[in-house]
């Protein structure tokens, strides 16, 4: 086999990975602080992808350009969802709180499939089919945009929970509970803020992977396992973590469809998970818990 | 508190009522007689959600431009029951088990051949003649089942007439590839085929050997490694069992890596649908599919062609009309020859089905002993500027080839 194909197959996987973390930052970030596991993390990325496409296709808006007007949206969605509704069962079992999730999930993808039937749909922008060359290297242009948009989104993200005010204090919500309410954060609103924070993330990283994949309502459960993989691959609620494992998650399917059998891309990532569990059950950058 | 005035019955309320009773007492027995010698109640099992829904939503199609023909062909009319298989084999099973419970004497479906072999064991164990519209790994009626039919060819069927239709083409054409990289989806319809390709090639003394063979998951959101990897092989050309969605991502990939191979040459569904040709335009032209098919000169297929287009004006006619409308015709036909619902009545009348006016290729619907239709046929068509044209067999074409594969990159 020719040695530039390894070097396209990588490329291709670590731009596909970013997207990947970038979906996951979502996960982490609301595990990260309010402690809850997002089972509709896929279903709410499924939304995105279909508000993308409605902006692309009635207003001609393309999915790159549209990631701040989705973000925007699915921050309102998510700020509500967890002030009316995922707050009030916070006090309950664990698992209650899973049921709750996946009920939203269940009901966001009964309301996709009513809205825009069973079948795959895409946005058909004017550089789909462009690549580069870079000598022997051929990069699709839509997988390269899309994996610096997703870095450029992280960054923000990053930025952010490091230097801004109320990213300190979502920081400190997720670090101490008891010692935010105790200096008197407003708890209730930074957990808002930080559940529609995540959906903004999911928004952003669902407009962005509306150029590589086709959206239809069923997508959501694959995409819900996917980033569970990345995110225990990375460490549950780390951030550099969730891009760490998207990008590990990615290349490494990638080079192992290349090198073994394409069938076997998810066998891989799901022995990935089994190996970082047996070895470091905290991820590859999550803090050990006592 | 108010009170209700006192309801008084007068001596012409008690009149209606008795003579609306006395009415509905006398039409009871012809509800009875109604219900005897009424409609047929057909179980429609199809993928409609999950990863094959849009096929199973194809397939429908199928089953509402029938009952328009088959009064014109005078045969009766059946009672459709739907059922959502949710492209799942253990929903399958379940949904045929739902169907049969509320009522359904006869099952049709359900496009995929691990589907159909769930709904297949439920059909026989409960003595419900199943008519299998598509699926194709041959064990299904290889069990000795007794109430278990299909009019559509096996996996070494389809392959035989494939590379019998290939053959006519690189003879007509005057050229042919000399190497194939062969893609293939790892359920059980494309493991099926890939078995088969292996059993049933060699017999063919074809021109192309197979350089590599790549098996995906149907439901992958990414093939460019699959691309990526045989396009490494360097064969002419590219051979594939897919899916729709799949066959759509390969096709960008094909595009993105700068790769026109001779010839796309599918044996499976995907590459000739509405959704494949809407969605890619220009880049769907040029692959051809070994499917089985509609004979374009048959009478029936034209009036086919007429309803669908009439119901559905952007949809060509396809395999997944044509033989869910041919299940259902086998249905109806042995209906009208049994005069009576008994599933075993029916069973043995769709064991000696001989229609001869039909819409696929081949002399027409019989069911050898293994209720096997072992005469049908397939065609080689190929997308040509959002339609689909016939070029073999020589005797249900329309078109001749266009070879090679007109490159990606000059398609405007």
């Amino acid at each position: 086999m020719p040695a530039d194909i390894y070097l396209n197959v990588a490329v291709s996987g670590i731009l596909t990975g970013l997207i990947y973390g970038l979906s996951t930052l979502g996960l982490s970030v609301i595990f990260g602080v309010i402690r809850i596991v997002n089972f509709a993390h896929g279903e709410i990325m499924v939304v995105g992808m279909f508000v993308t496409l409605v902006l692309f296709r009635h207003l001609g808006i393309d999915p790159l350009l549209s990631i701040p007007i989705v973000a925007a949206a699915l921050f309102g969605f998510g700020f509500v969802l967890q002030d009316w509704v995922v707050r009030r069962v916070a006090h309950l079992a664990d698992h209650m709180q899973f049921l709750l999730m996946a009920a939203v999930a269940v009901i966001l993808i009964s309301v996709c499939l009513m809205l825009f039937g069973p079948d795959a749909q895409g946005a058909q922008v004017g550089y789909a089919y462009d690549s580069l060359s870079i000598g022997p290297l051929i990069v699709d242009k839509v997988r390269l945009y899309a994996g610096l948009a997703a870095l450029v989104v992280a960054a923000a993200l990053f930025a952010f929970f490091r230097y801004a005010a109320t990213g300190k204090a979502i920081r400190a919500c997720g670090d101490n509970y008891l010692g935010a309410q105790v200096v008197g954060l407003n708890v209730r609103r930074l957990f808002a803020l930080t559940f529609g924070i995540g959906t903004a993330c999911l928004g952003a990283a669902g407009a962005i992977l509306l150029l590589l994949i086709d959206v239809h309502p069923y997508l959501g459960p694959p995409l819900t396992l996917l980033a569970f993989i990345i995110v225990i691959v990375g460490g549950m609620g780390s951030l550099p973590g969730a891009m760490l494992g998207g990008v590990l998650i990615g290349a490494s399917e990638a080079i192992a469809g290349l090198l073994l059998q394409p069938s076997l891309k998810s066998a891989f990532s799901f022995g990935l998970l089994i190996l970082v569990l047996l070895v470091r059950p905290q991820g590859l950058l999550g803090k050990a818990t006592q | 508190m108010t009170c209700k005035p006192h309801t008084v019955i007068t001596r012409r309320t008690f009149s209606t009522g008795v003579t609306a009773a006395g009415l509905t007492a006398a039409a009871g027995p012809f509800n009875v007689l109604r219900a005897q010698g009424g409609a047929l109640k057909v179980g429609v099992l199809l993928p409609r959600s999950g990863v094959q829904a849009g096929i199973g939503q194809d397939c429908q199609r199928g089953v509402e431009i029938a009952p328009g023909i088959f009064k014109d062909l005078g045969l009766p009319n059946l009672q459709i029951m739907n059922g959502d298989t949710e492209s799942n084999p253990q929903i399958a099973r379940a949904q045929a088990e739902k169907l049969i419970n509320e009522g359904a004497q006869l099952l049709v479906g359900a496009f995929d051949s691990g589907q159909t072999t769930t709904i297949a064991q439920v059909a026989e164990q409960r003595g419900i003649p199943l008519v299998i519209n598509i699926a194709a790994a041959p064990p299904i009626t290889e069990q000795g089942y007794k109430f278990v039919f299909r009019n559509f060819p096996t996996a070494p069927m389809i392959l035989g007439d494939a590379f019998a239709n290939q053959k006519e083409i690189f003879a007509a054409t005057g050229s042919a590839p000399k190497s194939a990289a062969f893609l293939h989806v790892n359920d059980t319809f494309g493991t099926a085929m890939q078995k088969g390709i292996g059993a049933v090639m060699p017999r063919f003394n074809m021109p192309y050997k197979i350089a590599e063979t790549i098996a995906y998951d149907p439901r992958a959101r990414d093939l460019s490694v699959e691309i990526a990897k045989a396009k490494a092989t360097g064969a002419d050309a590219l051979l594939v069992v897919s899916r729709l969605n799949d066959a759509i991502l390969l096709t960008r990939e094909l595009v993105k890596q700068r790769w026109t191979p001779m010839a796309v040459l599918s044996m499976g569904p995907g590459w000739y649908e509405d959704q494949y040709l809407k969605t890619l335009g220009k880049l769907s032209d040029g692959p051809m599919s070994f499917v089985p098919w509609y004979d374009p000169n048959k009478k029936l297929s034209k009036q086919l062609e007429a309803v669908l287009a009439k119901a559905y004006p952007a949809i060509n006619l396809n395999t997944n009309h044509i033989f869910t409308f041919e299940a259902l015709l086998v249905a109806a036909d042995a209906y009208k020859r049994a005069g009576s619902t008994d599933p075993k009545a029916l069973a043995d009348a769709i064991r000696k089905t001989n229609i001869t006016d039909n819409v696929s290729i081949g002399p027409g619907i019989q069911f050898d002993a293994k209720g096997q239709n072992d005469k049908v046929k397939d065609a080689a068509i190929q997308n040509r500027d959002g339609k689909l044209v016939t070029l073999a067999p020589k005797a249900a074409a329309n078109a001749k080839p266009d070879w090679p594969l007109k490159p990606y990159d000059k398609r405007g």
